[in-house]
């Protein structure tokens, strides 16, 4: 309880942080309504697919808190958190795979698609027990976990640090890009999964199961702001940032620097796991193209534009960059990787804390 | 082969030993009532065929100010890197009290040991108040569970306090740490290190780049800390040394090379000859 009442005195404390929530509240609030109650003649009502993209940019906005959470206050710089982010979709996959049931085009009772038209004859063992929600849940979160637990262990036991550990991260992510092409896996290969009918029994074709997905991200990038609000407002988070400042002088205070960085990238994997577990429904499929190195380092840049170690910059970060894709490929697709490393240079020059910083600057001039 | 235990190269530990030892560590602090705080006995570090240190004997005596004096490349940080658990020797034994190999230590539990470091260039968390430098470097369990909860209770409180009166940082007491003065930064680091509450406290160049008034000050604290700690001091400044020093120890080439008095030390031909130039 006297953690709870610390956790919330910190959240309220803050400005930034109440603003943050406030809106997020907003757009929970107000996008569901407009979708669900408004008539769609009306100017104001919101549009499904509008409300699917807005979810999309929240499960993003949940991936950059993650990542802002070691790279802005601990300063490991994770080129991988993608990997994270898919395993936790493909967990959330295997049971929408799995509810599909007799529903799909081979009507097979157990098996999924791909498997009868691979001619496999029966479900192999890592895909029992993906047919009851609360199995998969623990699937979404322990998955990242155990990897973010071995590679980190093995990687910063070693004293694997900066640019080295990124590099390492990138191979991660093709390494698992590749192997889940790979149809000998069982996740599908090259198409993954799709042709989702129903979570926990509701049509994820109605406006209003997507508007209660829409719901839950906003309330899980609430709690997640707040989780890691609250670590680094902890005195555990001045240590982690000790740690990215001076990691000698921190280890030689008697703290285990290993373990600290340890137990973040776990934490954080499991974030961008969940955000992956909330995208998935959402936007309908999953396949191996989520692994692409290219995506991690996106959303580093979601991260610097939004603004290091501040946690609400990565979230605005990330939906702002991604509203601009979604323009950006809409009107102008050829243009779209030029523009984002037009972005990406112009904040790292201009704008080197990003958007939020340029809002702390303005504020103080006020 | 035997896994490679933290230990000598040659002599390694068992497992068991070694595990005794670990937990020895965490359990307490060394028992120094009789003999040495620290003993370094015969050292030996190559990197490729240079010996930084070279069968390098040593001892400290508890409450005891020890200054080391030497020219580049005597190996005086390196032994600092010894004692402090970041470089392992080829050779030899380095034991903290009567029964803590800190061989077999990692460094942060040769830091909960009770052996605290400055580092040559003041290292201090410039993004962090001075109160909450002092904070993180306070002797309290250092495990990430129990920071994420931890709040500081009266008495902890109460030694910051202290502390700051010590390194006479008062008034800076919620100033950023990277605003501070080169002089004050280096307070700063000492007051953390007095944080830990360690037994011996090694100190590498604490008043380089200080202005004399600065020196001074950080004499009369250095002093004032004998007795209630060990120290080690290694340090450029030849008046510095003077006014501090008991017994000074002079390294060369990663051996000691003469130890007395800064008088006879000073007198030395060899010392002469070595480091004090003409």
């Amino acid at each position: 309880m006297k953690i709870g009442k610390q956790a919330l005195s910190v959240l309220f404390a803050d400005r930034a942080s109440l603003g943050f929530l406030a809106l997020l509240a907003g757009v929970a609030l107000v996008v569901p309504v407009l979708n669900v109650a408004v008539p769609e003649s009306s100017p104001l009502h919101l549009s499904s697919y509008v409300v699917g993209l807005i979810g999309k940019y929240l499960c993003y906005a949940i991936l950059a808190t993650a990542v802002d959470l070691i790279w802005g206050f601990c300063g490991i710089l994770s080129l991988g958190h993608a990997v994270f982010f898919a395993l936790g979709g493909y967990a959330m996959g295997m049971y929408l795979m799995r509810q599909i049931g007799t529903r799909g085009v081979y009507g097979h009772p157990v098996l999924p698609d791909f498997m009868v038209f691979l001619n496999w004859t029966e479900l192999p063992w890592f895909w029992y027990g993906f047919d009851r929600f609360w199995f998969a849940l623990a699937m979404v979160a322990l998955m990242p976990a155990a990897l973010a637990f071995v590679f980190g262990w093995l990687a910063f036991r070693a004293r694997v640090t900066g640019v080295y550990f990124s590099i390492m991260t990138q191979a991660l992510s093709y390494a698992l890009l590749l192997a889940f092409f790979r149809n000998d896996m069982g996740f599908g290969g090259n198409n993954g999964f799709t042709d989702f009918k129903d979570l926990l029994g509701f049509d994820l074709q109605s406006d209003s199961t997507r508007s209660a997905l829409l719901v839950a991200t906003a309330a899980t990038l609430a709690a997640s702001y707040g989780a890691c609000r609250m670590i680094v407002a902890s005195r555990a988070g001045r240590v982690i940032r000790s740690i990215r400042d001076a990691e000698n002088r921190t280890r030689f205070l008697g703290y285990r620097v290993e373990s600290y960085k340890l137990w973040l990238f776990v934490f954080s994997a499991v974030l961008a796991g969940v955000a992956g577990a909330l995208y998935v429904p959402q936007v309908g499929i999953i396949n191996p193209s989520e692994f692409e190195p290219i995506n991690s380092i996106e959303v580093v840049i979601w991260v610097s534009v939004g603004g290091r170690g501040t946690l609400y910059g990565a979230a605005a970060g990330a939906i702002l960059v991604n509203y601009l894709k979604t323009y950006f490929t809409g009107a102008l697709p050829e243009l779209w990787l030029y523009a984002l490393g037009a972005i990406f240079i112009g904040v790292t020059i201009f704008l080197p804390r990003g958007l939020a910083g340029l809002v702390r600057a303005a504020s103080r001039v006020k | 082969m035997t896994p490679l235990l933290p230990g000598t190269r040659e002599g390694l530990v068992t497992r068991s030993e070694w595990r005794e030892m670990r937990e020895a560590a965490a359990r307490r602090k060394p028992s120094v009532l009789l003999g040495k705080v620290l003993y370094l006995d015969k050292l030996t570090v190559s990197f490729d065929r240079f010996k930084a240190l070279d069968a390098l004997t040593l001892h400290v005596d508890p409450g005891e100010l020890l200054c080391i004096i030497g020219p580049n490349g005597a190996g005086k940080t390196t032994m600092m890197d010894v004692i402090t658990g970041k470089t392992r020797p080829d050779k030899g034994s380095v034991w903290f009290g009567q029964d803590l190999n800190l061989l077999a230590l990692t460094e942060p539990e040769i830091a909960q040991a009770g052996i605290g470091r400055k580092f040559q260039k003041p290292t201090v968390f410039e993004f962090l108040n001075v109160f909450e430098n002092l904070e993180l470097a306070l002797a309290d369990d250092k495990s990430f569970w129990h920071t994420l909860v931890a709040r500081l209770t009266p008495v902890q409180r109460e030694r910051i306090d202290e502390v700051l009166h010590m390194i006479g940082l008062e008034a800076e007491r919620t100033a950023m740490a990277g605003v501070l003065s080169h002089g004050q930064k280096q307070w700063l680091e000492i007051g953390m290190l007095l944080m830990q509450e360690p037994e011996l406290l090694l100190m590498d160049e604490p008043v380089a780049g200080m202005t004399p008034l600065e020196t001074e000050r950080t004499g009369e604290l250095l002093l004032s800390l004998a007795g209630k700690h060990s120290l080690i001091v290694v340090e450029h400044d030849m008046g510095f040394v003077r006014s501090i020093a008991k017994r000074v120890t002079v390294l060369h080439e990663g051996r000691v090379l003469a130890e007395g008095d800064m008088d006879s030390v000073q007198n030395d031909p060899q010392v002469v000859e070595v480091y004090l130039g003409a």
